[in-house]
């Protein structure tokens, strides 16, 4: 009898907890049908082809034209200089507070990191408005300092911390056991460093560094205001871009529901999400290898 | 069962007496070029009408019509008149969009405040955005290039724009394109090679208007229709109003209301 009571006890918190985590998948399934619904509709008005790959993004003119390869040259080219700028940089900050920095020096550091991941992107994209976007143009004469390097450096500046912080810490669960035989077999600080520590942590640190892209992916409010906004594939460091982000920001509130800009702006919404998304399956199979290395 | 029957029953009493609560609640949305003077005029309103709260928040001019077909707000604004797609999807849910003219808006041609030029053609203005005239030593500024900025393609602002001076072109695709008003303003401000448009309203020291064929942008010459860059601004209701939406429709329109609009640096009606 009391064993029965006992197991009945514990079959609530089993059923609540099934519960609630299939409600998250549903939601997620929901949002995922959602945006299949309302972003289909677009191809009756236009081909895959000219949707993809036109460079005209005239969504209210008449006839519309819906080329988005513009406005995916965009998100493409910020994230990936972005990328270019703040991993390398986040990845030597996460290795000089693993490895290098002294243990007290490294408690201030690391909370601090922490708390930069969570600076407000409307801030960062009022600076690169005021402070960055005027000293660009003075310093380099161009048109305009709201251009892809302006909204790259700010960027950049956002997924820094997310990175090193994530990457410090794949670096800081290596075992030490690993050290111990590295320094055991003769090897110097920066040999076990570079040869037994960073290997060994890769995968973490690979998964560290596509969450920053993704992250760099997704976000509106810097791109918005630092940009520039103009929809033409980029041709320097120095054009203004207009990603797909930005793109459905500023024109939802404004156009009419179920027409067919309205459409092609959830279908951008689709196309978003098939970045973010693949990114996530290399970052889970680089997770999956990890775990063969390991073992 | 009897619990659920309860259960129902409170929930039902819940709603009711939320519904009750918000019988003097007045919800207005949309475009963001009216939402300073509906945000004027509702605290206004609501000074002299202590028992009706308004609630003003600003979607853009799509959003807000889309709320009206809904039925999800009593007052829409809009900075452009309802679409014929729209008053379809109106009727069709039942709902008869009501416009008000409440003011009017002029746009204005802005430059940082350096530039020399002081007055551009429409045909100018028009060359300017499509990319034809790259450089300001083509309109009598100095010699250095052009940095057209406008207004995303949905914007009321832009549709009036379009309207006025592009006609049948579009802008050019290199054209830098920022998200707002206030935006547009500081785009302009930072830069010195830069030429924007922005609503009357929104103009302050920090940028300089130019005059369009000759006639500089005020209240006097957007009313006379004497300036060529101005438009009517709209509330749009779902059916004539009633109620307290009718005496805040009115209140808007009356002498108090347009007064409020002159304030807020748009051009009253009369």
């Amino acid at each position: 009898m009391k064993d029965r009571s006992a197991l009945k006890a514990d079959r609530l918190p089993k059923a609540l907890i099934a519960l609630v985590a299939t409600s998250g998948l549903a939601v997620m399934l929901f949002i995922l049908w959602f945006l299949l619904r309302e972003s289909l509709p677009v191809l009756k008005a236009t081909t895959l082809g000219a949707l993809m790959g036109g460079s005209y993004w005239y969504p209210t003119a008449d006839p519309a034209r819906f080329g988005m390869f513009p406005l995916i040259a965009g998100s493409l080219g910020v994230t990936l200089l972005a990328s270019v700028i703040a991993l390398p940089l986040s990845l030597g900050l996460a290795v000089f507070l693993s490895e290098i920095c002294p243990r007290r020096l490294r408690e201030l550091f690391k909370p601090l990191l922490e708390i930069l991941g969570f600076f407000p992107s409307v801030v960062l994209g009022f600076l690169g408005m005021i402070v960055l976007a005027p000293w660009l143009q003075e310093r380099f004469s161009l048109l305009t300092g709201l251009n892809l390097l302006n909204a790259s450096l700010l960027m950049g500046i956002m997924i820094l911390p997310i990175v090193a912080s994530l990457a410090e810490d794949a670096l800081a669960a290596v075992p030490r056991d690993l050290r111990d035989a590295s320094y055991a077999m003769g090897a110097t600080r920066l040999e076990t460093t570079e040869r037994v520590v960073i290997p060994a942590a890769l995968p973490g640190i690979l998964q560290a560094s596509l969450l920053g892209v993704m992250r760099a992916i997704g976000e509106t409010m810097v791109v918005l205001m630092a940009a520039g906004g103009a929809a033409v594939v980029p041709r320097s460091i120095m054009d203004p871009v207009r990603p797909l982000t930005s793109t459905i920001a500023a024109e939802m509130g404004e156009t009419p529901v179920g027409s067919d800009h309205y459409h092609a702006l959830f279908f951008a919404g689709l196309l978003l999400l098939a970045m973010t998304l693949s990114i996530n399956l290399c970052a889970l199979w680089i997770e999956k290898r990890g775990r063969r290395w390991r073992a | 069962m009897k619990a659920t029957k309860v259960f129902v029953t409170a929930l039902l009493a819940m709603a009711l007496s939320v519904g009750s609560a918000l019988a003097g609640d007045l919800a207005v949305n949309g475009s963001t070029t009216v939402l300073p003077i509906a945000q004027a005029t509702a605290e206004k309103f609501m000074e002299s009408h202590g028992d009706v709260t308004i609630s003003v928040s600003g979607g853009g001019s799509g959003n807000g019509i889309k709320a009206i077909i809904d039925g999800t707000t009593d007052i829409a604004n809009a900075s452009r008149f309802i679409k014929d797609k729209e008053v379809e999807a109106a009727v069709a849910g039942g709902a008869y969009p009501v416009p008000f003219g409440i003011a009017l808006d002029a746009l204005l041609p802005v430059v940082h405040p350096s530039n020399e030029v002081t007055d551009l053609s429409i045909g100018q203005l028009r060359r300017i955005y499509t990319g034809e005239i790259t450089n300001w030593k083509e309109v009598g500024g100095a010699d250095q290039p052009i940095a057209v900025v406008g207004r995303d393609t949905s914007s009321g602002t832009y549709e009036t724009w379009k309207e006025k001076i592009l006609v049948k072109e579009e802008a050019s695709p290199k054209a830098m394109v920022v998200a707002s008003n206030g935006a547009m303003v500081q785009t302009v401000a930072q830069n010195r090679l830069a030429i924007g448009y922005i609503g009357i309203g929104y103009l302050n020291d920090s940028v300089k208007p130019l005059a369009v064929e000759g006639v500089a942008g005020s209240a006097e010459t957007a009313r006379s229709g004497v300036y060529p860059v101005s438009r009517y601004l709209y509330m749009f209701t779902r059916g004539w109003p009633t109620g307290d939406a009718l005496n805040f429709i009115n209140f808007v329109l009356s002498d108090a209301g347009q007064e409020i609009v002159a304030k807020t640096g748009y051009v009253p009606i009369r």
